[in-house]
Formats: C-alpha cells, structure tokens, sequence
C-alpha cells in the first residue's frame, strides 16, 4: 500500500514539477505569476489528441507507431512553445514597466480567454485520448505499476536533469541567471533580456506540453478546463520548492504529488485535491520563502 | 577620438539632469569626471551606456552615433561600465561572473549548447581560459570557484571590473570604483586602473577621492548641476577657480 502510493505519488508529481518548472522559471525573470501557464499545459494534452488523430487518419500509427508518437511530441511541444512565445509577447512584453499587478491581471485574463478558445474550437465535453499505446502492467510484490507510469517518471527526470544542465553549463543558461538576478546588468553585459524572456517562455511551455501530453494518455481523458487545477497544483508545487528556485520546483513537483497520493490513499481520497490547498497555506504561514527559496533581499 | 558628446541634454520630467553637455575623449587616456552629488555624472554614464535614453544631443562612439540604441548592443559594441553600488550576481561563481561578461563575445546558440557539439565544448573551454586570464589581471584568480556574494567587498569590486574587462571593451566606465576602499585597496585599484591603460583601453571614472583623481587622470570634466563648468588636466583643475568656488568650496582639500 504504502508503496503503491509513493508510485501513484511520484508519476504525478513528475508532472506537477514539469509544470511548476514554467512557473518558477518565468517567476525567477519576470517576477510574474504566469497564470495562464496551465492553459499551456491543457493546449498540450489536446494537440497530443489532435496530431495523433491526424497520424491515424493518415495511417501513420499503423505504419510506425514509435514514429507517430515521436512526432507528436515534437509538434506538440513546437506549437505550444510558440503559444506561450505569442502569450509573452502580446500580453506580457508592453506591460514589462507597468505596476507589477497589471501583468497578473493580463495573465488571468490570458487563462480566461484560453480557456473559452479551446472550448469553443473544440468542444466543451471531454475529449478521449486514442489509446495507441499498448499499457502494460507490472506486478512486484503486491505494487502494481503500469508501463506508462515508468514512461512518466523516467521523461520527467530526464528532462529535469537536461533543463539542470541547460541553466547551469550553456551559454544562454547562464544569461537567464544572470537575467534573473539583474535585469540592468545583465543587459550592459550584453545580453538581449528580450531574447532571454522569450527562451524562458518556449522552454517553460515545452515541458507545459509533455506534460500535458502525459496526463492525457494516463488518465484518457482531456477536457478544455484540465489547466485550471492542474496549474494551480504546480504553482502551489512552485511555491513549496520556493517560487523562483528551479530545483525547488522539482522538488516541490514531487513533495506535493506525495502528499497528495498518500493522503488520498491513508486518509480520504474524497478531499484529493485539497490537500495541495492545504499544503500552499501552511507553507505560506511557516515558511512563504519555501523549501529552497530565499527571502528576496533588496533588487536594484 | 573614441568618444564625443555633443549638447548632451537628459531631463525627467522638468529637472534638468545634464544640460547641453559636450565634450571628447581622446583614445587611450584616463579621464575622471568630478562633481558635487547631483551634479549628473551617473546620468551622463546612463546615458552613455543606453540605460537612459538621452532627451537630446548626441554620443559618437568611434564616429558612430549611439545614442538611440539599446544598452545589449552598446555592450556588445565596445563600452562596458560598473556601477556605484556592487552588482556582481551573486548567487553565482565568480567564474561565472566573469564568463557572463563575454555573452557578447561568444556565438554558441541554443542547439549547439543542447547537442553538446565539439564547437560548443572547444567555445567553452576557450571563453573558461579566457575569464580565468581576466581574474588573474584583477587579482582575484584564487577565489575564481567562490560565490561572488562570499567575496569581501573589495573583491567584489574587482570582480566587477574583471567582468566588465571580459566584455572587451575599448571605452570602460567605472562608476566610484573607490568608493568603500580602504587606503591600501585604494592603491591597489589605482595600480589597476592604470595596467587598463597601458593595455590600450580608454577608461572614464566618475570617483569622489581626489586623491584617485588627480592621482591618475589625464584629462578632468567639472560637472555641477547637470552643467560642464570646467575640463582641463589635473594641475589646471586643481587651480581653477571656479571649480575650487563651485565644487570644493575650500582650497586645503588639495
């Protein structure tokens, strides 16, 4: 039992801290509570629907299954990369100067309008997800695991460990710490902040999109307010790790998918959802910098 | 000339923070620019720098004019600056400090860095000597692996100038790089300041020590509320009466 949890616990937090990652990301340079970010992440799941639907039609899942799939994840993430890029630019970008709450209204704003396109393009009832891939279940010593739970897991770290190393060894991702801390200097270093906001931006709703994508094969289905909780989960993710922090969010990600699938498997799975609320106000009573966070000293 | 200033003019709102200001920077010399605080020298650097654009006038960088472009681009054309208040990033090592100061400089693009190429890996390789050669020149080498944020003021101080070095520029603007010091770190900085030269950069500094400014100066702009009340080298400016009424006050402070 306990260790079927921690299973069920980590899947879902493997997405949750993929999620959060954009959060925290645009958080760290922007200082902007991307609201619309799980938008990003239900766009995903729908053109994961959309694109296979299309190999299927086409015959491509029947010719190369592996192909079909590889190609909708690359499309997926290509075309919701390029939303969050238009987002940023048309919602974000002409209010860089403007008091700090007025992008966060945008941004609610953005999630409200997403929400309604979907909808009204795709249809307000839920969407199934083909099932092309073939689930299989593992059983090891009364743990039951199926195929796609290790497929989740396993994406999620090799992305965390390869957005780890973009930050920390490449050229860009130092550019985006050095944004993050000091827009000013940054730019008299020479780097063009704009571009650096707008990488920020793709990289976040990529992994929004494998994420998306992930889910919408677990679970089957797909609806056009998925973004809605599922963003508010990874926020609340973002903020246990310490908002800003990008291993915090990882570890956040995961923490609240343990909390989560351990309080629904101990206590009530009834109140599943609530448990993230309850986690975000107790840590925004005893500890609002988070886990990894630090108090936000004075910024120049 | 490297750099020439014509009726420069930067106001906010109805304050007049520099007021037709012009003058020219020959290549290769140290000039310092002095003032009463207020007077709109770190304006002038704003401006300089494309932090601020400039109300009215003109800014030629090696006959070309500046002054509508972007701080990003300024940098990478050759003008690189520190500031007043020490703003190394401090969450990172002070390699990586340094490192940072030559993004202009380096090409590599996202795919490269993600691919892993032998480019990308022979680029970083080269932009890590190059940095560590910077530290080397500031002095700092020893605590290239250290967090900037542990370093001790002072050396955060030369870190800064070892990143605005890393950027290449022709034109370095220093912005109070005393300001702090204790007298041997003074001497040191000073000594600093002039290898700069020697090596063929052009270096600017607004300081409030007179005993930096007349210690290494070549040439000396007198600012005072946004206006150029006099320019002449270190002897004639210590002697100008004007200068001496307006900004000194008294004479004994020579």
């Amino acid at each position: 039992m306990f260790l079927q949890q921690i299973i069920n616990g980590l899947t879902v937090g493997g997405v949750y801290a993929l999620i959060a990652l954009g959060y925290t990301m645009v958080y760290g340079i922007l200082e902007l509570i991307n609201f619309a970010h799980g938008e990003i992440y239900m766009i995903g799941a729908y053109l994961g629907i959309i694109f296979l639907g299309i190999f299927t039609t086409a015959g491509l899942t029947q010719y190369s299954l592996p192909l079909s799939l590889f190609l909708t994840v690359v499309l997926s993430v290509l075309f919701c990369s390029a939303y969050g890029f238009t987002v940023e630019k048309l919602a974000y970008k002409p209010l860089r100067n403007a008091p700090r709450l007025n992008p966060l209204i945008s941004a609610i704003g953005v999630s409200i309008f997403l929400q309604n396109y979907v909808m009204l393009t795709q249809g307000a009832t839920d969407k199934v997800f083909p099932h092309v891939l073939p689930v299989t279940t593992i059983e090891f010593s009364g743990i039951t695991m199926t195929s796609l739970q290790i497929i989740i897991i396993v994406v999620s770290l090799l992305l965390m460990a390869g957005l780890h190393l973009f930050i920390m060894k490449t050229r860009t991702g130092k550019a985006m710490r050095a944004v993050a801390q000091d827009k000013v200097m940054a730019s008299l270093l020479g780097i063009d902040i704009d571009r650096i906001i707008s990488v920020t931006f793709i990289i976040g709703s990529g992994l929004a999109a494998v994420a998306g994508l992930m889910v919408a094969m677990y679970y089957g289905l797909v609806n056009y307010s998925i973004g809605y909780i599922a963003g508010i989960k990874a926020f609340t993710a973002a903020v246990l790790g310490g908002i800003g922090s990008v291993p915090g969010a990882m570890i956040g990600g995961f923490v609240l998918g343990l909390i989560e699938s351990l309080g629904a498997g101990y206590l009530s799975s009834e109140y599943k959802d609530a448990y993230a609320f309850i986690v975000l106000i107790l840590i925004l009573m005893v500890k609002p910098t988070g886990l990894l966070g630090k108090s936000e000293g004075h910024k120049p | 000339m490297i750099l020439e200033v014509r009726d420069l003019t930067k106001t906010f709102g109805g304050l007049k923070a520099i007021e037709e200001v012009s003058f020219r920077v020959r290549h290769g010399i140290i000039l310092s620019i002095i003032g009463p605080n207020g007077a709109g020298k770190t304006t002038l650097f704003n401006c300089l720098t494309g932090i601020l654009p400039p109300t009215k006038g003109r800014i030629l960088f090696e006959n070309e004019d500046i002054s509508k472009k972007k701080a990003y681009e300024i940098s990478a054309g050759g003008i690189a600056r520190t500031f007043q208040n020490i703003r190394v990033f401090g969450s990172m090592s002070v390699l990586e400090n340094v490192m940072i100061g030559q993004h202009s400089r380096s090409r590599e693009g996202l795919f490269t860095a993600i691919l892993g190429t032998g480019r990308f890996i022979r680029e970083e390789d080269e932009i890590r000597s190059k940095a560590l050669e910077y530290l080397e020149f500031a002095g700092i080498r020893d605590y290239a692996d250290t967090l900037a944020e542990n370093l001790p003021y002072g050396d955060r101080k030369r870190l800064e100038i070892a990143r605005a070095l890393a950027a290449e520029p022709r034109l370095l603007l220093l912005d109070e790089p005393a300001a702090g010091m204790n007298p041997q770190e003074t001497l040191e900085l000073m000594d600093l300041i002039n290898r700069i030269r020697e090596w063929g950069k052009t270096v600017i500094i607004i300081e409030h020590d007179m005993k930096v400014v007349m210690g290494i100066s070549d040439w000396i702009i007198v600012l005072d509320h946004g206006v150029k009340i006099a320019e002449g080298t270190p002897g004639e400016i210590q002697n100008n009466p004007y200068v001496i009424e307006a900004y000194l006050g008294k004479e004994e402070v020579f």
